[in-house]
């Protein structure tokens, strides 16, 4: 069986040393071990940003696509092949930006793919502009006088679009995020999970002791059910979205695979793609 | 006797328009005869112009016709904006309800026949179509029986009083316009050949090769002229374990239809202009990641919105080169709905063998022009997957990935698909080394590049170019692609008549350029027509630029929306002599 050891490869990520970024990439190798996968059997599709550079970095099969388009691409790898795990990742840009109308559809298409958000709050590798997870007020590159615009609260989004599983982490909170991925990996349809991951080189507000002091772990309050979208909502308003854990998640709803009229058992990249002769008959019988 | 008819039957949108050209056209279709049919449409719904114009013949047409033999009216604007294209033996049936007028300058006949009424006595006014169906055939001297076995299967459902009263309607129709002719001749059909053929429109036959070509899985968007590909789909793809997706946007269509080729499933997208230029940067995202992609084009009357139902061939130059950067790419131009059907199978075949996008481009008239078609031969129809790796591979060195981009000889590297034990490597958009790892080396991109497009300097491709070259020395050669094949032909026909030496290519595979095979067809002819449905020339440009003889190439365009006739064509190259 494989380690998680066995998930890493001999490329050294271009990333700044202290970025949060590093500590996704360990919690992802731990989980894809501990849910008992073979490097092989792994498919990570990620976006453009730094943060995208993440399936480069890890020993399973890797597509590294287009800004924005993730979720597309992952959703397809997982239509043509249903016994493959499919994890998608990218940054707060990537998936709330230029690829938002994406992760909504994804989100209510309910595909059983396992997003993960690297959240900075800031976009990095084109060197310090203001994202739309930006607080108003925060001064970029590209906002000099403080953002005018209101961030985006990604956890309260994918509520009200029918998500069936939202979870958000803290990059140093390795443990607890390693358990997220893997129940998002387990959960049957789409599970989000957004990772606040610090920017340590452009990002100077929404450091590893501002999120220290901010974030409340659901743990932590008395009473919390994940199971209520209505509970889940309320917390997230009263808190401004600064919580770790398990938000919300519904067993309940079958995946899009389950629900797909005709879709084959076996894999579709093992099809016979040849018809046979009687098939095509009646194809052409329609037309006659 | 007659051996071809042209036949138009015109209202407002909504009103059942289609329907009765679709049953007239079907049951003559199982006749043995030949039909064409062009759509004149709006984009919307209800109210509006529209018509359905059916040329009937004993042999192949492939084009709308020059003129008309019979207009059936449902409004005065249909005998207005149609009546000048009926010869002076013409006939216009329209619906005595309106109080129909025939313009002052024109021979053709005018009945009024009170379809409306003699379906609303029969029950409900929506069998004025069948009473028109009905009239038609005492025009054409033709037994209604034919069809019955139509109606039946159309209305079999609603029960078989509904059947019979539909028949009914023709068959009033019928007696009633006897009674009018009286005497008069009659437009006699000589006999069909009886044989079965199809009757289908392009982009059933795009979908069709689609699935004998092994796709199974398709993400796509709405999209006029298109989304007939997709129906066809979503209703036959789960009788084979597949599947498709209407996503949210044409970018996500594109980059979903990468990750399922990725994935291991022959995967396809199609859609028109505007989705086209959505879909560009993810073209470009499988040219460099080499990732098998099908993508159709249905053009329409661009740029923008442009005009959306209506023809036009202005894709081209977007088709070839559309994408920042450079990639192999492989664009095709069936020119009939039997070639829509093997070229989108093969297209499938191409895109594993070279893996690389290829687009199959079609255009509206061809999308939606109904018509015969002869039987498909499905042993006609191959899989072949390239390079794609199947059995067992050797173990890879420790963290070693395997070599996805190799360099070799034909540019074509060895694939594997996600799940394949000893076949992980990693795919990027960005510039890679062999085992897809991202490199900036200089040396290094200079041989990925250099592989890439050594994939497609030598592409395989059945007939690149579909000849009609009865003259070794032509006074002028005719150029084509799409579409306008019949309207060329028949120019050509009577191009001949007139003296002249015609040879005739239509170029199905655009690029990469067969020039192998234009290249003796236009040093042989003393002047090149090109004929398209733009205005700036594209494909006379890119004929141009891959053969010379500027000044022997003429560019014939039409850009207005509507396809071209053959006697525009035939007037256009004659004036060139």
């Amino acid at each position: 069986m494989a380690t998680f050891k066995d998930f890493r490869n001999n490329v050294k990520p271009n990333w700044c040393p202290g970025c949060g970024d590093f500590s996704v990439q360990a919690a992802m190798q731990r989980a894809a071990a501990n849910v008992g996968l073979e490097p092989e059997q792994l498919a990570v599709v990620s976006g453009i940003g730094c943060s995208g550079r993440i399936s480069g970095y890890i020993n399973s099969y890797g597509f590294h696509g287009i800004h924005g388009r993730s979720l597309p691409i992952a959703q397809g790898v997982k239509m043509a092949n249903r016994d493959l795990t499919v994890i998608a990742s990218g940054g707060d840009g990537d998936g709330f930006a230029i690829g938002m109308g994406h992760t909504i559809h994804a989100i209510r298409r309910n595909i059983d793919v396992t997003y993960i958000v690297m959240d900075n709050q800031i976009y990095g590798l084109t060197k310090g502009q203001t994202s739309p997870r930006s607080a108003a007020g925060f001064k970029t590159k590209s906002t000099p006088a403080g953002s005018i615009e209101q961030a985006i609260s990604p956890m309260e989004m994918a509520l009200t679009a029918g998500a069936t599983f939202v979870a958000q982490s803290f990059s140093t909170d390795l443990k607890d995020l390693t358990a997220l991925i893997e129940a998002g990996i387990k959960h049957k349809g789409f599970s989000l999970i957004n990772v606040f991951s610090p920017c340590v080189t452009y990002n100077k507000v929404n450091t590893y002791d501002w999120f220290k002091e901010n974030l409340t772990k659901l743990k932590d309050i008395e009473g919390y059910d994940s199971s209520s979208r209505e509970m889940a909502m309320q917390t997230l308003m009263k808190h401004d979205g600064l919580v770790t854990g398990l938000i919300y998640q519904n067993t309940e709803r079958p995946s899009y695979q389950e629900l797909v009229n005709g879709y084959s058992e076996t894999p579709l990249s093992q099809a016979d793609l040849k018809l046979d002769q009687e098939y095509f008959d009646k194809l052409t019988a329609e037309f006659v | 006797m007659i051996n071809q008819l042209s036949w138009k039957v015109g209202g407002q949108q909504g009103e059942g328009i289609e329907s009765t050209g679709e049953i007239f056209a079907i049951a003559l279709n199982r006749l043995g005869y030949y039909l064409y049919g062009y759509r004149h449409f709006s984009s919307r719904i209800k109210g509006g112009h529209t018509n359905n114009k059916i040329r009937v013949s004993t042999t192949q047409v492939r084009s709308i016709s020059d003129d008309l033999d019979i207009l059936v009216a449902f409004d005065q604007e249909t005998i207005d904006v149609n009546y000048k294209e009926l010869h002076e033996n013409g006939v216009i049936m329209a619906d005595a309800k309106f109080e129909p007028k025939k313009p002052e300058d024109t021979k053709a006949t005018l009945y009024a026949v009170p379809f409306t009424e003699i379906a609303t006595e029969l029950g409900t006014s929506l069998m004025k179509n069948m009473v028109a169906i009905g009239a038609t055939s005492a025009v054409l001297d033709l037994d209604i029986q034919v069809f019955e076995e139509v109606v039946n299967e159309i209305f079999g459902k609603k029960g078989q009083q509904v059947v019979e009263k539909n028949m009914e309607a023709i068959k009033s129709g019928f007696e009633y316009m006897k009674k009018q002719l009286g005497s008069e001749a009659t437009m006699q059909l000589e006999k069909a050949d009886g044989n079965k053929r199809l009757f289908m429109i392009g982009n059933d036959a795009i979908a069709m090769g689609a699935l004998a070509g092994g796709c199974r899985f398709m993400a796509a968007y709405p999209i006029t002229p298109a989304s007939e590909i997709m129906e066809y789909l979503i209703k036959r793809l789960p009788e084979v374990g597949g599947t498709v997706i209407q996503t949210e946007d044409e970018i996500a269509a594109a980059t979903m239809a990468i990750g399922a080729n990725y994935g291991g499933v022959r995967a396809l997208t199609a859609s028109a202009g505007p989705g086209l230029s959505l879909k560009m940067e993810a073209i470009g995202l499988s040219g460099i990641t080499e990732t098998p992609l099908v993508i159709v084009d249905t053009q329409r009357g661009g740029p923008s919105t442009g005009l959306p139902t209506k023809q036009e061939q202005s894709d081209l130059m977007a088709m070839i080169y559309g994408t920042h950067g450079e990639i192999p790419k492989i664009v095709m131009a069936p020119s009939t709905v039997q070639e829509a059907f093997y070229d989108t199978a093969e297209a499938f075949n191409l895109a594993e063998e070279y893996q690389c996008p290829v687009i199959v481009l079609s255009d509206l008239q061809l999308s939606l022009g109904k018509q015969t078609v002869e039987p498909l031969d499905f042993s006609k129809v191959e899989i072949r997957r390239g390079k794609l790796q199947t059995g067992e591979l050797p173990e890879l060195e420790a963290k070693g990935y395997f070599k996805r981009y190799e360099v070799t000889e034909d540019g074509v590297s060895p694939r594997t698909i996600p799940g394949t034990k000893n076949g992980i490597h990693h795919v990027t958009g960005v510039e890679h080394e062999e085992t897809g790892k991202p490199s900036e080396s200089a040396a290094n991109r200079r041989a990925q590049m250099d592989k890439r497009f050594r994939k497609i300097s030598n592409v395989q491709f059945n007939t690149p170019v579909h000849k009609n070259a009865p003259h070794e020395e032509a006074d002028l050669l005719i150029v084509g692609f799409n579409s306008t094949r019949g309207a060329i032909e028949e120019a050509m026909g009577r191009l001949e008549q007139d003296g002249i030496k015609v040879n005739h290519a239509h170029v199905r595979l655009i690029h990469p350029f067969p020039v192998d095979e234009m290249l003796p067809l236009v040093q042989s002819a003393k002047k090149i027509a090109v004929i398209e449905n733009n205005a700036t020339g594209q494909l006379a440009n890119i004929l141009k630029m891959n053969v010379g003889q500027h000044e022997k190439i003429e560019k014939i365009l039409k850009y207005d929306g509507n396809p071209f006739l053959p006697h525009e064509i035939h007037s256009k190259c004659k004036e060139l002599f």
